[in-house]
């Protein structure tokens, strides 16, 4: 499913050199539940920005499915942005101005899909997290927890095969953190990828499989590092 | 995305910013309303001067003679067998002058014109009532006279002239008809004045010759045959060419069109300006927008926007804005033409080709203007554009 060979990624900041990622290598296989855990600083975030094709690697190769990204054109980015992957972020990223149900359509309008389709999907997948009754509520008349779940339904509303979430308690109360985390262990049993980036161990620990970053490499967990 | 579905998140954003939305319209509604109104007036100005100079008579040819010493004009005979030559097909004489006109109490100091029956069709203005100078009238120095229409309605009120005995200058005249209202024409005015014939003129107003010609070419084409017969006939005659001047209706409009055409330019070119000015504020706008709304397209592009979908719906925006102003201008601009033709009477020529043109200029304006901030927009790094607050 995913595939990261030996990926580096460099910055330019203030005309000093920052190594955020130094030869990342990563294997994810489809249905996996991993936890990418790290302090800040630490390069999840760099990391999060590439497997989500935001952005693309100084050096070495990254597969997502069968295409190999490191190589795409930016329209073909999109695209792959738009069909494979399901973005939550931890600051919801919601249009202020459009309700809950015009937040969930928007990738299908990019993706193309008819209208009445389209409603129909966002409506599905709205109902899947809960929100039947909220969908002509603006993200300022919604909690924060009921704005993730939108943001939840907005990722999973186009099929993507790997769901990706970037801290996605880290805005929320407990109580709505749990809820946001049931929905993302209910879609991985529902057989989706799902990749959660965190700094919190409490969550990474819900995550089948752990690994950590520090410094710009990665660690699995129970590995031994000489 | 297809571009309905651009124009439909267009409108979103545009309706999410009314008040904004509408000032910045506002530029382009006055440079379209402008654009329409200055050149309607325009176009009416010149259609009107051009309608006025056509209705002096068609294919018109004037003879003004000066004279030279004691040579200062032609006789009535001379005059009329200017009609023989070739490519003239009616020529009428005038003598004129000033005199007191008497109907009952009523009296008007007005304009004579002394001329012959050809007089009506070579000057395009007809009777309205009775009938025009006839020759026997002229052969036979009658004294008859045919009215202004406004020297009938002010001597006469409503009542039927034709009949009536007046006096021009004490003697006595039968009104034979009255002439039909033409209104305010180039040269003065065109319905204050009496005309009565040439031959009774010359004792009326004791004034001998005939110093003005008025001759209508067979046709647009022998105007100049005509006009360079006369000029070399009238050198041979008085032998200066100072002591006459010949000039046709062509020339003339030549001339006015040049004029009225550089005044609907001038006032075009204002009113362009001022649609140029309302672009720049959309592009302004748009600017603005763009920096606003970066988080806005940076989740758009993480959610597979791709960057001809950003640039679309930022450029759509702005002609959006642009076209509704130049629709809104538009109708504007004909209301107030219609209005103002209404109530004072002015000629306005509404062509729709300039109302094309300026909408169509509008929209373009949208295009250009929003243009480099759509492509702004477009080319943002999504993740430089979550990450900005």
């Amino acid at each position: 499913m995913i595939r990261l060979e030996e990926i580096t990624k460099t910055y330019q900041l203030d005309g000093v050199e920052v190594n955020a990622l130094r030869g990342v290598t990563l294997n994810i296989s489809e249905g996996e539940f991993v936890a990418i855990v790290g302090p800040s600083g630490s390069g999840k975030s760099t990391l999060m920005n590439i497997i989500g094709c935001l952005d693309t690697p100084t050096s070495g190769k990254y597969w997502l499915k069968d295409h190999e990204v490191s190589k795409l054109s930016d329209n073909k980015l999109a695209d792959i942005r738009n069909r494979l992957i399901g973005f939550v972020f931890q600051s919801f990223n919601l249009l202020p101005r459009l309700t809950a149900l015009e937040n969930v359509e928007r990738p299908l309008i990019y993706r193309g899909v008819p209208k009445k389709e389209r409603r129909m999907l966002a409506e599905k997948a709205l109902e899947r997290v809960g929100l039947q009754d909220r969908m002509f509520h603006r993200p300022n008349q919604l909690s924060g927890g009921q704005q993730q779940r939108v943001a939840i339904a907005r990722a999973l509303v186009g099929d993507p095969a790997l769901i990706l979430a970037d801290e996605p308690t880290g805005n929320l109360d407990s109580v709505s953190g749990r809820e946001v985390m049931y929905l993302l262990k209910e879609l991985h049993a529902q057989g989706r990828t799902v990749l959660l980036i965190t700094h919190d161990t409490d969550i990474a620990r819900q995550a089948e499989r752990r690994v950590k970053i520090f410094d710009g490499r990665l660690q699995e967990e129970g590995e031994v590092v000489l | 995305m297809n571009l309905l579905q651009a124009v439909r998140l267009a409108f979103g954003a545009i309706m999410s910013n009314k008040l904004r939305s509408f000032l910045t319209m506002l530029g382009v509604i006055i440079g379209v309303f402008a654009v329409v109104a200055l050149v309607s007036i325009g176009q009416g100005a010149t259609s009107q001067v051009t309608a006025e100079i056509q209705g002096m008579g068609s294919n018109l040819i004037v003879l003004a003679i000066r004279g030279r010493g004691g040579l200062d004009s032609l006789t009535l005979d001379e005059a009329v067998a200017l009609a023989k030559r070739p490519g003239v097909s009616a020529v009428a004489p005038v003598v004129d002058g000033y005199a007191t006109v008497k109907f009952a109490t009523e009296s008007n100091y007005t304009s004579i014109v002394g001329t012959t029956s050809a007089y009506s069709f070579v000057r395009n203005h007809f009777v309205d009532q009775g009938r025009f100078l006839a020759d026997v009238d002229v052969q036979n120095r009658l004294k008859v006279a045919v009215l202004g229409a406004e020297v009938a309605e002010n001597l006469f009120g409503g009542l039927d002239p034709v009949g009536h005995e007046i006096r021009i200058n004490g003697s006595a005249f039968t009104v034979i008809g009255v002439l039909e209202e033409k209104g305010f024409s180039l040269g003065g005015p065109s319905d204050d004045f009496v005309i009565i014939p040439a031959s009774t003129a010359e004792r009326l107003l004791r004034r001998q010759g005939i110093r003005t010609v008025y001759l209508q070419a067979e046709s647009a084409a022998t105007v100049d045959l005509v006009v360079s017969g006369l000029e070399s006939l009238m050198q041979l005659y008085f032998r200066d060419e100072n002591a006459f001047s010949v000039f046709n209706q062509a020339e003339i409009l030549d001339i006015l069109d040049e004029v009225t055409g550089v005044l609907t330019l001038m006032l075009g070119g204002i009113a362009g300006i001022s649609l140029l000015v309302g672009g720049i504020g959309i592009m302004n706008i748009m600017l603005v927008s763009v920096t606003e709304r970066t988080r806005e397209i940076g989740i758009n592009k993480a959610l597979g926007a791709k960057k001809r979908d950003i640039l679309l719906q930022f450029l759509i925006e702005s002609v959006v804005i642009s076209g509704v102003g130049g629709f809104i201008g538009m109708v504007l601009g004909y209301g107030t033409v219609r209005l103002f033709s209404g109530l004072f009477g002015l000629t306005i020529a509404f062509s729709p080709q300039v109302v094309l043109t300026a909408f169509t200029f509008s929209v373009f304006v949208g295009i250009f203007f929003g243009l480099y901030p759509a492509n702004k927009a477009a080319k943002l790094n999504p993740i430089d554009a979550l990450r900005s607050e």
